[in-house]
């Protein structure tokens, strides 16, 4: 049953088939982009890395070996080992997971609160948006480290709180992006036409408003995937972000600096990691802007 | 007479500090089809919106069926009285297929047998039952017309507020689509309260005129005045010597004569 006409059919017979069909031509259209697939590839990676990193890594991410400091790459470690022994690649193979869990645990949390903020606030107008809006701006006018910096500050270091940090400060970008797309389809008259069939608000915004904002906010969150890790890297780097002995890639990058003169891997192989996964995110969101936005025609 | 279907005493309407429509009176009766003329910015669709409660700044009086009208929209009005837009291709939601459109009434006012609904009412606005299940874009404008009256008509109201419904369309889909309304409210004797720019399509489809000049209704005339041109007042005159005279001879309105409706 699931052959390309049947995904393909102009006149499709149920709900599902209808859905389904217009999934599958967004998919062709995203792999027909070749940095699309580029990126896709390289997320796929991560995810896979991430899932079988046990099977992967040829050591413990954390057993230390102090008779083998900071070997240069080798075919026995091909990222070489740091200053307590331990094998590099095993940690950047470990470090995936928690780049993953940073970066997934964020979106989650920040993504639909500035989806619904945005949303409630574009969509009602007046003093409702005044005052969301006015909280976003106090967000927003913030630089996103300094503010992630003080929350860590007042919650403690580690992996946790740098999450909770980092998505508190990615929140106020997507409640504006949110506000501004409902702003432009909230007196369309297909709005009007549920509210004169009697549908309530809650019913309108979440029904009929979110979905038209969502295909901006996966192009925009995918974006910012990149400035997530950055950030997570960064407050790693600062030590606030994962404790030792976990391998996260910012806090590795923070480890060896001291050598980087000498030992130049220990600082670059997670330096490595982190522009290559941040890379993969961007080709990745700019392929799904090319697929979703129906000002680009994706939908035609 | 029994109480009109949709009666205004004396209706303000204003967008702000601006006021839009000043001192509307009219009544149509049950089963009229009641057009609205005036050229643009005359208020015409602004009186449509604030009936169906899309404009809620007026103030004088506006009931339905008898009832007095609230200011905004609600539940128990939206079953009596609804409204077709405009622009097809503005009217309805990007995502969702014309199934998903025209359950949601139903889903709203908790009406089962779903499915069988909106099968019935492809029916009766001419759909086949394949353009179930399509997204708006797969749809041309005259069926995403149809679908935009058949979501107006789930709800089984009596009174249909329609604002140019045609203009947007080109003129043999123009004469469908009149054609269609036509049928509709002689099955389901509805009432019209009709808003358009278009003389000719006056004569086709409605009974009654009320012509609008800035704001303001400057004359009620019967259908019978395109024929005879006996307006009284010297901007309706005007209106209608621009308009050519022969209302039957406008093509869209050529078209829907000569055409019946084969849905």
């Amino acid at each position: 049953m699931l052959t390309r006409d049947w995904l393909l059919d102009d006149s499709p017979a149920t709900l599902m088939q209808a859905n389904l069909g217009r999934a599958w031509r967004m998919t062709t259209a995203l792999l027909r982009n070749p940095l699309a697939v580029a990126g896709l590839l390289i997320v796929l990676l991560l995810l896979a890395t991430a899932l079988f990193a046990p099977w992967i890594a040829p050591e413990s991410p954390v057993g230390q070996n102090l008779s083998a400091r900071l070997l240069p790459p080798s075919a026995a470690h091909w990222m070489g080992t740091d200053e307590l022994g331990r094998d590099i690649f095993s940690r950047v193979v470990y470090g995936a997971r928690i780049t993953l869990l940073i970066v997934a645990l964020v979106a989650v949390i920040s993504a639909p609160l500035g989806l619904i903020i945005g949303a409630v606030a574009g969509y009602f107008g007046g003093w409702i948006d005044r005052i969301l809006m006015g909280l976003t701006d106090v967000f927003l006018s913030l630089p996103k480290l300094i503010l992630a910096l003080a929350f860590v500050a007042a919650l403690g270091p580690g992996i946790e709180n740098a999450i909770i940090a980092i998505a508190i400060t990615a929140w106020p970008a997507y409640a504006r992006i949110a506000r501004a797309e409902t702003l432009t389809f909230r007196n369309s008259e297909y709005i009007q036409a549920v509210r004169l069939v009697g549908g309530s608000h809650g019913r309108i915004i979440f029904r009929h408003v979110l979905p038209l904002c969502t295909s901006s906010m996966i192009v925009r969150v995918t974006l910012d995937m990149a400035g997530i890790i950055l950030t997570a890297a960064g407050l790693g780097f600062l030590g606030l972000g994962a404790q030792p002995p976990l391998p996260e890639w910012g806090a590795m990058i923070s480890r060896g600096r001291t050598f980087i003169l000498d030992q130049w891997w220990v600082a670059t192989m997670p330096g490595f990691a982190i522009i290559l996964v941040s890379l993969g995110f961007c080709f990745l969101g700019d392929g799904l802007r090319d697929v979703l936005d129906p000002k680009q025609g994706g939908e035609k | 007479m029994s109480t009109p279907a949709i009666s205004l005493q004396d209706l303000d309407i204003s967008y702000g500090d601006t006021k839009v429509v000043r001192g509307a009176t009219f009544d149509v009766a049950r089963g009229e089809s009641f057009a609205l003329v005036g050229e643009s910015g005359s208020g015409k669709s602004t009186v449509l919106k604030a009936i169906a409660g899309l404009a809620p700044e007026w103030t004088g009086e506006i009931s339905v069926l008898g009832k007095p009208r609230g200011h905004g929209t609600d539940r128990a009005f939206s079953e009596v009285c609804q409204m077709v837009f405009q622009d097809p291709y503005a009217s309805l939601h990007p995502r969702k297929t014309v199934d998903t459109v025209l359950s949601e009434p139903l889903a709203i006012h908790g009406i089962g047998n779903r499915g069988a609904r909106v099968v019935e009412m492809l029916g009766a606005v001419g759909l086949d039952r394949r353009f179930r299940f399509r997204f708006p874009h797969q749809l041309s404008g005259g069926q995403r017309q149809r679908v935009a009256i058949a979501r107006a008509l789930m709800l089984e109201p009596q009174v249909m507020l329609l604002d140019e419904p045609t203009s947007a369309l080109d003129v043999s889909v123009q004469a469908e689509i009149l054609n269609l309304l036509k049928r509709l409210r002689r099955e389901q004797g509805l009432t019209y309260l009709m808003v358009t720019h278009n003389l000719p399509v006056v004569s086709f489809m409605c009974d009654r005129m009320a012509v609008m000049n800035k704001g303001r209704i400057v004359e009620i005339a019967p259908k019978t005045a395109l024929y005879d041109g006996s307006f009284a007042d010297p901007y309706t005159r005007d209106l209608y010597a621009a308009s050519g005279g022969n209302p039957d001879a406008d093509p869209a309105v050529a078209a829907a004569l000569k055409t019946k409706d084969t849905a």
